[in-house]
């Protein structure tokens, strides 16, 4: 079965389009949770990881964050 | 054992404009960044670049991704470059990752952001102090916040801040702001905005998030009570890498008008040198006129 995937990021943060691009080059499906307009989901990202920067993913409960292309790659076998 | 004809160092406005210039000449090259768009993809709006009366930095940079990606690039992204070496003519270059050889290199690695060398500064790094308005401010939506500096890029952050942030302190370390007018015009009509000018930060403060900074104001200590702290003092090159060329008292590469460092085959282009203003349509031309000497001192040249 597929990993559940969540992105957590903003519509203008570079690393969050890129990352965001480089799962849908590897057909992941993902869901994209925008934290500068849910700002329950950006306190739940805040308590999640204890830091506001994004992107923040969130891969079947372990957390990464920032553009950790290896560490995404290893979690979701791309 | 292969060798390339150009290995280009960075991906911003100069690195990818030096790409599309070296595949319009069927260089056999390769592009090593660590991240895309630079200095240019953590903009705010842009209207200077000419052909686009507005734009964001983002989208700019994509525009400059799409272009290089036309022509099919070999490009090893979030790749770091940790040295250069030439042996005769051979230029190695090292990243973390692995090693490359070519007969010439431009870099083009641009800058990044300054730290403010204050206590709190690095404890509060992404709790609450940012490097990046363009990519974190969102998060500070009705917050009360503080960009540091009095610059462009200052005041770029405080302008794409006041159209989230309740609040938004300016804080200058000098007696009054720098910058574009017309920026500076925009922040004083800005009805969320406290400019303190001669005001120094002396440190970050917070428990798990920063809730205050401690500044000096006009020998006057006090604690300015924010949830946010934009760093915006000034750029430092991305030269580490790069001992071998010449650099100069801001730790520029020096170049000359061909864009040549003091290393024959070693070109550099953009933010990272001492060209001076730091813009993107700069950096765009630097870095197609490093290409083409690139280009040049290859064709002069028997391998």
């Amino acid at each position: 079965m597929s990993k559940s995937v969540k992105v957590y990021s903003t519509p203008t943060c570079p690393w969050c389009i890129r990352v965001k691009q480089f799962l849908k080059e590897s057909n992941i499906n993902f869901q994209n949770i925008d934290v500068s307009t849910d700002k329950v989901a950006a306190e739940e990202m805040m308590k999640k990881t204890g830091q506001m920067g994004v992107p923040v993913l969130d891969i079947d409960g372990e957390i990464i964050v920032g553009f950790d292309k290896e560490r995404i790659s290893k979690l979701l076998e791309i | 054992m292969q060798i390339y004809d150009l290995i280009i160092v960075g991906a911003g406005p100069a690195g990818i404009t030096a790409s599309v210039y070296a595949a319009r000449k069927k260089l056999n090259f390769l592009v090593i960044s660590l991240d895309i768009g630079g200095q240019a993809a953590l903009s705010g709006d842009i209207e200077n670049y000419t052909g686009y009366q507005f734009i964001t930095g983002p989208e700019l940079s994509s525009k400059f991704e799409e272009h290089m990606r036309k022509y099919d690039t070999a490009l090893k992204e979030n790749e770091e470059v940790l040295e250069l070496k030439k042996t005769g003519e051979v230029i190695s270059v090292i990243t973390n990752k692995a090693e490359y050889h070519s007969r010439s290199v431009i870099i083009a690695s641009g800058k990044k952001s300054k730290e403010l060398a204050v206590a709190g500064e690095k404890e509060f790094k992404n709790r609450g102090l940012t490097y990046c308005a363009t990519c974190d401010g969102p998060l500070f939506a009705d917050k009360v916040v503080a960009v540091i500096g009095g610059g462009n890029s200052a005041l770029d952050a405080a302008l794409q801040l006041t159209k989230i942030a309740k609040q938004v302190y300016i804080v200058n370390n000098i007696d009054k702001l720098g910058g574009d007018a017309i920026m500076r015009q925009k922040l004083e009509a800005a009805a969320n905005v406290v400019i303190l000018n001669n005001s120094k930060v002396l440190s970050v403060l917070g428990d798990k998030f920063v809730s205050a900074i401690k500044i000096k104001s006009s020998d006057e200590e006090k604690e300015l009570a924010v949830q946010g702290v934009f760093v915006e003092i000034g750029l430092v090159p991305n030269v580490a890498f790069a001992k071998i060329v010449e650099t100069n008292e801001k730790n520029e590469i020096k170049i000359n008008l061909r864009n040549e460092t003091n290393i024959p085959g070693i070109f550099a282009a953009g933010d990272v040198t001492d060209v001076p203003e730091k813009q993107i349509i700069i950096a765009a031309g630097e870095g197609s006129k490093a290409a083409l000497s690139a280009f040049h001192y290859l064709s002069r040249k028997v391998f």
